[in-house]
């Protein structure tokens, strides 16, 4: 791996030879502007000229060196000696572009898929054999549910929806001011200010039953923020409550679906540790799990599991009061 | 990088790029400045290799495609020089939709590495004079996140190498080695796979990029294999894992207000004197019961019989070996 430092160094060479040809395309382009859109700092960017106005052609005289006009706040390159095209693009570069290019062209629901193609189609073009890229995309295509949404969005109306919470396995109805929609692991999410929990909070679009558009613009406090998704979805904290099961192996894939915060292995069986929001989502996610789930911490947890399970045992040892299933029902 | 060694690569680069000649270590020492050194003196000629084999591997790390040949058929020593067809970023018009979406795309990966390699792309894009609106957006928007198995294989299938890894399934206990010639890499739902040729089951095999222990090691020498004519990546992941069709019906008996997970996708519901005849398709029996479990007392299986007798041998294994533990913690 690269040390930082000389990351940096790189960084900066790169950013050298872009600048030249980035200038030469917008002659008289405002030092602040420039700077914006190369996301450097302006003092920064007027470092980078100081530097490139030394460099040049051998023989280094006048008439070989790199040069520009300043009017005002103004530049303009003069002279490029030679540097009249930005380096083509690195083989990262062009996988990171395609790739994402792909995965935007198909996400259900997105707008404008059109541009993203033809974008792609040119890059691609450009990156030449580089985009051998043998990288295929495919995303779930909830599409007309999405697509709402992503239009209700778009209009910036505030939204009621009716939102089933797997948490607590409850539907509720919800105001929500969108922010965007994005997709994280191939699920769509609105992400909106929920005027009932008066926080930031994400909802799955496969969780959305119903949605009503209001007649009210989408009005977002000053203070909500974005999540930060780097980590995932669900990132759990440390104060949420905390469960230990010892599962069999069928029921392995728990650590490949779940952030688990220990896994220890105890013969043929695992220990496993992962937070919850929810206790009671807890104890339907054990029950589900099947006969080779033990839980091991909480106590109120296992009791709770031991309870449930008793209870519907007893149920099923009493008769249904009302004769005959609803209607003509039959295994098809 | 101090400010003169930056300033010698970018004259180095321009004067790599300006000669048609290639250019000895020798030519190059006595015409870029920063290169100044007595070649008689053993120690400041080594030196001066030391500085010159650092900063051709920094321009080669950037991308810069650095030639080597010699000047003529009587020159022993090694020459350089840069083609500027082999250094140009070529022309690459985009409309401003197309150059939006491609803005887009640079910034929505959530992997530290492509998504500095995407910004520097984007970068080199708008310095060949593309204008990128840093505003656009496409309604919806994917997070992309990959694995770190992604960039070593996504290399190996570029290049046709064959690699090992380290492979973890969970109902296996240990990792176990394999050997495979790649053929590309698939998102697949939200899941990374990449696709290929099992050198060891002598087979088409799909592996799950977060499956991979440890590092990729390349194992092949390039283009040592070619991928069959025609490959369709997305088949061979999608074989694996395609929808299930919910044939079967179940009716339960669901007491009124509970289990709001299962009335949403129930296709009928009829309120009865004992609760809410639910009537849920489902595949596989097994699974269903795990799910109808997991709502403990609150859900009773009328019809099939296969079902209900699976809810209830369930229940009693639950109940069984919670009771144990039950047990083992009174008695400490």
């Amino acid at each position: 791996m690269t040390r930082p430092a000389a990351r940096t160094s790189a960084d900066r060479l790169a950013r050298l030879l872009n600048l030249v040809p980035y200038l030469l395309a917008r002659p008289g382009i405002e030092v602040a502007e420039a700077a914006g859109d190369l996301g450097v700092t302006e003092r920064q960017l007027r470092e980078d000229l100081e530097l490139l106005w030394v460099c040049g052609l051998p023989g280094y005289g006048p008439g070989d060196l790199i040069d520009m006009a300043f009017d005002g706040d103004r530049v303009t390159i003069t002279y490029d000696a030679g540097i009249d095209r930005p380096l083509r693009l690195t083989p990262d570069e062009a996988l990171a572009l395609v790739v994402a290019l792909r995965m935007l062209a198909e996400t259900p629901g997105v707008a404008n898929r059109d541009a993203v193609e033809r974008a792609l189609a040119k890059i691609e073009n450009a990156a030449g054999d580089l985009v051998g890229a043998p990288v295929a995309v495919r995303l779930p295509g909830e599409g007309r549910r999405v697509q709402e949404l992503r239009a209700a969005v778009e209009r910036r109306r505030a939204l009621r929806i009716t939102y089933y919470t797997a948490a607590r396995d409850e539907s509720t109805e919800r105001t929500i001011d969108p922010l965007r929609m994005l997709m994280v692991d191939g699920r769509a999410y609105v992400e909106a200010w929920c005027r009932r929990a008066e926080a930031v909070r994400l909802f799955r679009a496969d969780r959305i039953d119903a949605v009503v558009e209001l007649d009210e613009p989408a009005v977002v406090p000053p203070q909500a923020r974005p999540h930060d998704l780097r980590q995932g979805v669900f990132r759990p904290s440390p104060d949420l409550p905390l469960i230990t099961l010892r599962i069999g192996r069928g029921e392995r894939w728990i650590t490949e679906y779940y952030p688990c915060e220990r896994v220890e292995v105890d013969g043929d069986r695992w220990v496993v540790s992962l937070r919850v929001t929810d206790l009671g989502w807890a104890r339907r996610f054990v029950l589900g799990l099947g006969p080779d789930v033990t839980v091991v911490a909480p106590v109120e947890l296992a009791a709770q599991v031991r309870a449930q399970a008793t209870a519907a045992l007893e149920a099923y040892a009493t008769p249904v009061l009302s004769a005959g299933p609803a209607g003509p029902v039959t295994a098809r | 990088m101090s400010r003169s060694r930056t300033e010698r690569l970018v004259n180095l680069v321009i004067c790599l790029l300006s000669t048609r000649r290639f250019l000895t270590a020798a030519q190059i020492a006595a015409t870029v400045p920063g290169y100044e050194h007595d070649p008689d003196d053993a120690k400041e000629h080594e030196a001066f290799q030391r500085k010159f084999e650092r900063d051709k591997a920094e321009l080669r790390e950037l991308g810069v495609p650095l030639e080597t040949g010699t000047a003529s058929v009587f020159d022993a020593e090694p020459g350089y020089r840069i083609a500027h067809r082999e250094y140009a970023l070529p022309d690459i018009p985009l409309a401003p939709d197309e150059a939006a979406a491609v803005g887009i795309a640079a910034r929505l990966w959530q992997h530290a590495g492509l998504a500095a390699a995407a910004s520097s792309g984007l970068a080199k894009l708008r310095a060949a004079g593309v204008d990128v609106d840093p505003q656009a957006t496409l309604g919806l928007e994917p997070m992309v996140t990959v694995d770190p198995s992604f960039a070593p294989l996504t290399a190996a299938a570029r290049d046709r190498r064959e690699v090992t890894f380290d492979y973890r399934v969970p109902d296996r206990d240990a990792p176990t080695r394999r050997r495979l010639q790649p053929w590309g890499v698939v998102c697949w739902r939200g899941r990374w796979y990449v696709v290929g040729h099992d050198r060891d089951r002598a087979a088409t095999r799909c592996f799950r990029l977060s499956r991979v222990v440890g590092t990729v090691r390349v194992t092949g020498a390039p283009g040592g294999y070619e991928p069959p004519p025609g490959l369709d990546l997305i088949s061979h992941v999608a074989t694996w894992s395609g929808p299930v069709e919910r044939t079967g019906r179940a009716t339960v008996l669901a007491t009124p207000g509970r289990a709001a997970g299962l009335r949403r996708w129930a296709i009928q519901s009829v309120p009865g004197p004992d609760g809410d005849r639910l009537v849920l398709p489902y595949a596989d029996p097994e699974s269903l019961a795990g799910q109808l479990v997991g709502y403990g007392p609150d859900v009773r299986v009328l019809d099939p019989p296969e079902v209900r007798d699976a809810v209830i041998q369930r229940l009693k294994e639950i109940a069984a070996r919670h009771d144990e533990l039950a047990v083992a913690g009174g008695a400490r």
